[in-house]
């Protein structure tokens, strides 16, 4: 059957529009029962999804067997519900699927994941088309009631449907809907209807699904308590009309992480003026949530704010505090300065949500029995979260994962719902899951449909494999790497030819031999983009069996490699460059300081031995030329953790300490990657993935040059060049570690590195490597960007074909996003990871008293970089309930004094370092100044005092 | 806001047809009693009117005429009223010469016009409302009028267009498929000897999906010829029996 579709549209240019469109209703869309012997015979058969004897959870409501029927709004706000294993055997319609799609992309992703799994049982069943269930919007009926009428009309269908089959049993569709309307309508007409609540309270065997209702705002409960503390958002199309005529500004709201009643807006567009609109006080954020698009109101200029330098954090419990929460308010605007003064404003609606589950502990409430009870998140940017819960006194000390649902105007906090028990805080997998969610890290396990495409073991190098590669077994490879590594993705050779000249290889694992494009594989690796290394976990891109067994390069077994042969003469100068795919046997692998020890040690004469000289001799040429060109040597403390093998508890750190040999390893791999760069650019000017590092603005440089000043030397920052060599440069022969101090400096002064498709960027300088082209290649088992760049190059020597994808430089751009996200992403988890495990290190070891020097100087606080731990910390001078010492700060040296002790950035200090676990969920490292003591401040009194809170913990760790 | 989902996950698209389904086809040959041939087709909202004249002497200039085989004019057109808004579209617009010369491609190499030496064949076709495939229900249209006009032709000329969105080849596009921009294939099949007349593409595609767009545009080419068949053995049918009065 055919109908038409009629309706007016107003175009973009605001002229009206009608617009015609066919629509045919079909009759062979089938139901999806498995009992229906009528659906589903129609040309493209389907499987049926639902159940013929539905085994869902038993209902005291509806003993008898049964479908859901979900309407808009219990899917949209429920889903965490439906995405249980109880919850099977339910029928989504598409009307309801189209209204999920426009108003929530993450839930409509998450119900298309539950359809696609057989044993939920869910089936889409696609009623807008079906010709008895379609119906036409009447007269006057909005699309809302259109839509729920629509619902009805299939639940009738599918009643009237069901009691055709020659079951003993017919099986009822229950609608679920929320809205009272509907629910009456839908009785009246005979259909069996209950709201959400109901149901799942009438499961009997699960009573915990309640926790995980969202509490969604009836009508009923809003009578409840009448004050109103927020003011109205306004409408979205009032909004967009405000942003339109530059009444209201549209930004991205980020809440302020040391005081819960200040926010700023980051301003989309780029207007010069009020780029940054800072929002204080609740009414003004008016449940603004960080990370939400919201639109502000731009306050008068006289009812401007400075940004304070208060720290807040919202502790109150009870929520009809607003009296405090004034007085909170007015110790805010009490230290205003006349010149700090910031354009300010409220935000009068929200565009966009950005709510997610968060992480967090839950604070239970004074009193007993009760069930409503305020979650506490990690993040400290978010507010606290009303939800309701009967397990409050099993879930106290746990790790739990909270959604928000909504925020009344007449409530405080947001309301919210109990999602998933991670486990009991403090633990370490607890903390490590809790990192990895918060820092959105893949780290489920690899899915079936992923390990499906994997080689079949026992894998061997086929003759096909071996016809259309080059066979470089009889070459001396071996790789280098650090203790413990399994993932081994590149080897290196060197040899003399005939000629005189010298033939440097440099040997990548062939991952995109194994991961083919488009495979689940590949859509996974791609997602995940990185391998996550934290302290004693690794989160792998690829599944194991390749990352520690097929791809990596090991010793004395044939593997398939991707090589980069230099013929280079005796100065280290390219003579010649091919790629080439290969077959190799490595003959050793050695960590750096077997290495190191091969070329030290005089009597050794072997093959792996002259080869690794030849590449170190050739790398010491290859560095020099690159310095001398302006490459940057920075440095930044890492910090590696002995970790005890039966508790797994960190038992010593030690700093990373560099031998000759990474420095040889590295030279290599920068020069096949600046190689491969060039090659694939030459191939691919429009896509090709590169990776550029844009050289920092200049005033990013400005603690640098004004600490150096500080200490007599000159730093040069218009170059990288003239950056490099003052660096060098600076050295004070009484003080031999400021040159690392410096160098650290300037590695805060960077940007970062991104990747990004030479087709969408024209500035393509690395300006730490100082190389105008660059991009990696030599580490595919643990970098997505690597797996590209390998299939790139091997679409350019021929090796291998290409695919849609590959040359199509919007889907690379995006896929460079991703990689850029995941690499940052990557890169946070990491630091919080080893953040967490020094915490760990120094609960065991009680108070520590270290050497330290000053790394920045701040208002109240000075940064401190203690060299023995690599670990960095803020030194307080304020105290709670202290009296507060005379501060004074200057901006220009700068220095800060306190009382009469004055410092400057690079002093050397002495701290001691303690765990102040007095907040459970935010543990952190306090470090209290020793010397040089300050009179009259209250800094030594408040260590001694931590000190005795922390005795017993020191004699455990005694030996 | 997500835009317009062009197929659902159960293989339905905007309209409710599966990716290999076409609109539905309607089509009358003999419109115009004083043109020679004539046909109105309609395929979904694509509504289009051939007329075919001749074969006849040269018009105009006699120094256009091929002294081999006869000369096939084409015009192509859209009626003001064609789309959502009214527009006025003067004849020789880009768009419309470019049609137009599609059009006398596809039409040179079916029609057998060696038979016909120095004469001329005028194919005029109008689209009356457009919703996508514009280009493919005139081929068609101009098909039946020709057929209706009795020239000669090798064989019947189906076009149908093709497109692909979510790797998954769709036939016959309408105007909200069209307007997504995504790569789109038209072709004009001779079906019995399957050669192809004319084949036109926009936008990017890869080649490795380029063959499975054609398959799907070959397969709706023959379901076309399969309607467009028995539209004319139907009216020949109507034709005979009112002669046979």
């Amino acid at each position: 059957m055919l109908t038409s579709r009629t309706f007016l549209k107003r175009t973009r240019a605001g002229s009206v529009m009608k617009v015609v469109r066919e629509h045919y209703l079909r009759e062979d869309i089938a139901c999806g029962a498995a009992a229906c012997e009528r659906c589903g015979e129609g040309e493209q058969p389907c499987e049926p999804r639902l159940e013929a004897q539905p085994s869902g959870a038993a209902s005291s409501l509806c003993p008898a067997p049964h479908y859901l029927l979900p309407d808009t709004n219990v899917l949209l706000h429920q889903i965490d519900i439906l995405e249980d294993p109880v919850i099977t055997n339910v029928i989504v319609l598409q009307t309801v699927l189209q209204e999920v799609r426009k108003r929530s992309a993450p839930v409509y992703k998450r119900i298309r994941d539950v359809i696609a799994k057989p044993e939920k049982h869910f089936y889409s069943f696609t009623n807008e088309h079906h010709r008895q269930t379609y119906i036409e919007q009447e007269q006057g009926e909005t699309s809302n009631d259109r839509n729920d009428r629509a619902i009805r009309m299939a639940v009738k269908w599918y009643d009237e449907h069901l009691k055709k089959l020659n079951n003993e049993e017919t099986i009822q569709v229950i609608l679920l809907t929320n809205d009272r309307s509907n629910k009456e309508k839908a009785v009246e007409e005979g259909l069996t209807a209950y709201t959400c609540e109901e149901y799942i309270k009438s499961l009997i065997a699960n009573p915990d699904l309640v926790d995980r209702l969202a509490s969604v705002s009836d009508e009923g409960k809003d009578i409840e308590s009448g004050r109103i503390i927020f003011s109205e958002h306004l409408p979205l199309s009032k909004l967009q009309q405000g942003i339109k005529s530059g009444v209201y500004l549209q930004g991205t709201f980020r809440a302020n992480r040391e005081n819960y009643l200040e926010a700023t807006v980051w301003v989309h567009g780029d207007a010069e003026e009020n780029k940054e609109i800072i929002i204080q006080g609740l009414k003004n954020l008016n449940r603004a949530v960080h990370e939400d698009i919201v639109a502000v109101e731009l306050l008068a200029k006289d009812e401007w704010v400075a940004p304070s330098s208060v720290v807040l954090q919202d502790e109150g419990q009870n929520e009809d505090d607003d009296e405090n929460e004034e007085e909170k308010e007015n110790i805010l605007k009490s230290s205003i300065n006349k010149n700090m003064l910031r354009p300010s404003g409220r935000v009068v609606g929200i565009i966009k949500r950005n709510w997610r589950p968060f992480c967090g502990m839950l604070s239970k409430s004074h009193i007993k029995e009760a069930r409503r009870h305020l979650f506490t998140p990690a993040d400290r940017r978010i507010p606290r979260i009303r939800i309701e819960t009967r397990q409050a006194s099993t879930l106290e000390g746990q790790r739990i994962i909270v959604a928000i649902d909504g925020w009344p105007r007449n409530s405080r906090y947001p309301n919210g719902h109990f999602v998933k028990n991670l486990g009991t805080a403090g633990d370490k997998e607890t903390e490590t899951e809790v990192l990895l969610l918060e820092h959105d890290v893949p780290h489920q396990p690899f899915s079936q449909a992923v390990l499906n495409f994997l080689p079949k073991m026992p894998w061997s190098i086929t003759e096909e494999d071996m016809k259309v590669r080059e066979d470089l077994r009889y070459l001396c490879v071996c790789s280098v790497d650090p203790p413990g590594c399994t993932d081994i993705d590149d080897a290196l050779h060197c040899r003399e030819l005939e000629n005189g000249n010298l033939e440097a290889g440099v040997h990548i694992a062939d991952v995109s031999h194994f991961i083919r494009p488009g495979n689940a594989l590949d859509q996974e690796s791609a997602k995940r983009g990185t391998t996550v290394y934290l302290c004693e976990k690794r989160i792998d891109m690829v599944p194991e069996l390749l990352s520690s067994n097929l791809c990596s390069l090991r010793s004395n077994v044939d593997r398939l490699a991707f090589s980069c042969i230099w013929e280079m003469n005796h100065n280290a100068e390219i003579l010649k460059t091919r790629f080439t795919k290969s077959v190799i046997n490595s003959k050793a692998s050695l960590t750096y300081a077997e290495a190191q020890m091969r070329i030290d040690s005089a009597s050794m004469k072997d093959n792996i031995t002259t080869s690794l000289r030849g590449l170190n001799k050739l790398a010491k040429l290859l560095k020099k030329r690159r310095i001398d060109n302006g490459a940057l040597t920075l440095s930044s403390p890492e910090v590696r953790f002995h970790i005890d093998s039966e508790t797994h508890d960190p038992i010593d750190l030690q700093t990373k300490e560099l031998k000759e040999t990474n420095s040889m390893v590295e030279e290599f791999m920068l020069l096949a990657n600046i190689s491969v760069a060039k090659k694939i650019h030459e191939e691919f000017s429009e896509h090709a993935l590169l990776r550029k590092h844009p050289a920092p603005p200049p005033s990013n440089y400005d603690i640098l040059v004004k600490a150096a000043r500080s200490k007599n030397l000159e730093i040069k920052t218009d170059s990288a060049k003239a950056l490099a060599d003052t660096l060098d440069k600076a050295e004070s022969p009484d003080f031999p570690y400021l040159n690392t101090l410096l160098r650290i400096l300037a590695t805060r002064c960077m940007m970062q590195a991104v990747y990004f498709c030479s087709g969408m960027d024209n500035d393509f300088h690395h300006y730490g490597l100082a190389s105008p082209i660059y991009t990696h290649f030599t580490s595919p088992i643990r970098r997505y960007a690597d797996i590209i760049v390998h299939r790139l190059l091997a679409v350019a020597i021929g090796a291998d074909g290409t695919y849609p994808e590959l040359t199509d430089k919007h889907k690379l751009a995006d896929l460079c996003k991703n990689l850029n996200y995941r690499h940052k992403m990557a890169q946070y988890a990491q630091r919080a990871s080893v953040a967490f495990h020094t915490q760990l290190f120094f609960k065991n070891k009680g108070v520590v008293n270290e050497e330290a020097y000053i790394l920045f100087v701040r208002k109240n606080a000075i940064v401190v970089l203690i060299p023995k731990y690599g670990l960095e910390g803020t030194v307080f001078f304020e105290e709670k309930d202290k009296p507060k010492p005379k501060l004074s700060y200057n901006d220009e040296v700068p220095s800060l004094t306190v009382e009469k002790t004055t410092f400057y950035v690079f002093d050397k200090v002495k701290v001691n370092i303690v765990l102040d676990a007095s907040n459970i969920q935010h543990q952190k490292i306090r470090m209290g100044l020793l010397e040089p003591k300050i009179l009259e401040s209250g800094v030594p009194n408040q260590t001694t005092e931590l000190s005795t809170n922390n005795e017993p913990a020191k004699k455990k760790t005694k030996k | 806001m997500a835009g317009l989902e062009l197929l659902s996950d159960e293989g339905y698209r905007v309209d409710g047809r599966r990716a290999g389904e076409l609109r539905k086809v309607r089509a009358r040959m003999g419109v115009f009693a004083q043109a020679d041939g004539s046909a109105y087709i309609e395929q979904g909202n694509t509504k289009v009117l051939a007329v075919v004249y001749g074969p006849h002497e040269m018009r105009g200039s006699r120094s256009k005429a091929l002294h081999d085989r006869a000369l096939v004019n084409c015009q192509y057109s859209m009626a003001t009223f064609s789309t959502g808004e009214r527009k006025r579209r003067p004849h020789g617009d880009r768009k419309s010469s470019e049609m137009t010369l599609h059009l006398k491609q596809t039409f040179e190499a079916a029609i057998l016009t060696q038979l016909y030496p120095r004469s001329q064949i005028d194919i005029y076709v109008q689209v009356l409302q457009a919703d996508g495939g514009n280009y493919c229900a005139s081929v068609n249209a101009a098909t039946l009028a020709t057929i209706d006009a009795g020239i000669p032709m090798r064989d019947y000329v189906c076009a149908s267009s093709a497109g692909f969105i979510e790797d998954t080849p769709l036939a016959d596009l309408n105007y909200v498929e069209e307007a997504a921009g995504g790569p789109q294939v038209a072709l004009a099949l001779l079906p019995k000897s399957d050669q192809i007349a004319l084949l036109e593409m926009n936008s990017r595609l890869h080649e490795d999906h380029l063959d499975q767009v054609i398959e799907a545009a070959i397969k709706a080419c023959k379901d076309i010829y399969t309607v467009l068949d028995q539209v004319v053995r139907e009216h020949v049918h109507e034709v005979t029996t009112l002669l046979g009065e």
